[in-house]
């Protein structure tokens, strides 16, 4: 098949997963790369080059859409952005010592705890907890939008919180993606925020935390314009519609569907690293 | 105009990098419509890594490329201004800071900075 022909079908199916991640709430970035290593057998550096620049595309696109709302916590964002820049930056040079297959091993096993994470409920917080101090200290307690006004809630835990954020950036540099699912574990389960707040403010930190990792990588040469090109456009193009689409479509089914996409695809990248396939 | 709550600067903020997004996705387009027209029909190569040649990697070289009218050169100046929305997000929180006189923050907020503009500009080598 020319060029042609294979800018069209993976712009297609870019614009399916960015649809679904977008209808879902979980990302799009995370089918991306075993669409275009497994299906379309790109090599995984140009699609982990790809994939972050399409990441940043629906970060900074919805973006404005997230802030109408109120529940992004700036300073949060700003504080834990602090521990995913510098895990993106390490990440992306350790990328340079890790084998392919090692790399495939690694993303089969963040598809599968997406995939849990994703079906599972969030978590309740109790407001009745006294103030943790360090929050108190770096003034992170804050207010959400709720129907009776605004709702005060409490930060806890943050260096257990900043941990996992220095995590999620590694894994966003190293494989390609938002990590959304390690942020929200991070401040939903760790840090004991509302949910609203987590997504939120998880949406601000994948632009800001895939834009460290992406940096590198275009001088590292793994960002081939002629794959960002379908990719962007694609999963931005996918994302737009399926915000359009949000309110009139059945959310669950549609989740249940996406998780088991994402389970098979798990599957097939784990196979794929340990027969060394990619 | 001058916002002074967090809320007013953020709602500011997001308009901008929808702006910045839909900016660079025109970009993209341009150089992508231009680079099938012209290598539409050569075969397809990203089987294997190669890495991109260098005047793709900078963005001097980048910058040569888009006044030579080179179409991958256009596509990845495109990149450059999307990863750039995120670079102008901090940028524009710090201002936001700067402007509560928020002294921790206004520190936070440009250690982030200096790491995104580190990472584009320089790379890790």
């Amino acid at each position: 098949m020319n060029t042609l022909g294979f800018t069209l079908l993976v712009a297609a199916g870019s614009l399916g997963a960015g649809l679904l991640g977008a209808l879902t709430g979980l990302g799009g970035g995370i089918v991306i790369i075993p669409m275009l290593t497994v299906l379309f057998g790109i090599d995984l550096r140009y699609a982990i080059g790809a994939s972050l620049v399409s990441v940043i595309a629906t970060s900074s696109g919805a973006a404005a859409a997230y802030v109408r709302e109120g529940f992004t916590n700036i300073r949060l964002g700003i504080l834990l952005e602090v521990a995913t820049t510098i895990g993106a930056l390490s990440g992306a040079v350790l990328a340079a010592y890790v084998s392919t297959s090692a790399l495939g091993v690694l993303f089969g096993l963040v598809l599968l705890y997406t995939a849990y994470a994703g079906s599972r409920l969030p978590a309740e917080h109790l407001d009745s907890d006294p103030p943790d101090a360090l929050a108190t200290r770096l003034r992170l307690d804050s207010t959400y939008p709720a129907l009776a006004g605004p709702k005060a809630y409490r930060v806890r835990k943050i260096p257990a919180g900043f941990a996992l954020m220095y995590l999620a950036g590694v894994l966003s540099a190293l494989l390609g993606i938002g990590s959304g699912a390690v942020k929200v574990l991070a401040m939903d389960r760790a840090m004991g925020l509302p949910f609203k707040v987590s997504t939120t403010t998880s949406n601000f930190m994948i632009g800001v935390t895939a834009a460290a990792g992406a940096g590198v990588y275009l001088h590292r040469g793994y960002i081939e314009p002629g794959l960002a090109f379908p990719v962007m456009l694609g999963v931005l193009g996918g994302a737009m519609l399926g915000a359009r689409l949000l309110s009139t479509t059945r959310t669950q089914v549609l989740r249940t569907v996406f998780t088991l996409v994402v389970v098979v695809l798990a599957v097939e990248m784990l196979y794929k690293g340990l027969t060394g396939g990619l | 105009m001058k916002p002074t709550t967090d809320d007013a600067i953020e709602r500011e903020v997001g308009l901008w990098l929808q702006i910045g997004v839909l900016l660079a996705a025109g970009v993209v387009l341009i150089g992508g419509v231009a680079y099938l027209i012209r290598s539409g029909g050569a075969p397809f190569t990203l089987h294997t890594f190669k890495g991109e040649p260098a005047e793709l990697r900078s963005l001097g070289g980048i910058a040569s490329g888009v006044a030579a009218l080179d179409s991958r050169a256009i596509i990845q100046l495109g990149v450059v201004l999307l990863i750039g929305t995120p670079i102008v997000r901090v940028a524009l929180t710090l201002v936001g800071f700067l402007r509560q006189r928020d002294r921790l923050y206004v520190g936070l907020t440009t250690l982030v900075l200096g790491l995104l503009l580190f990472s584009l500009l320089h790379g890790t080598g």
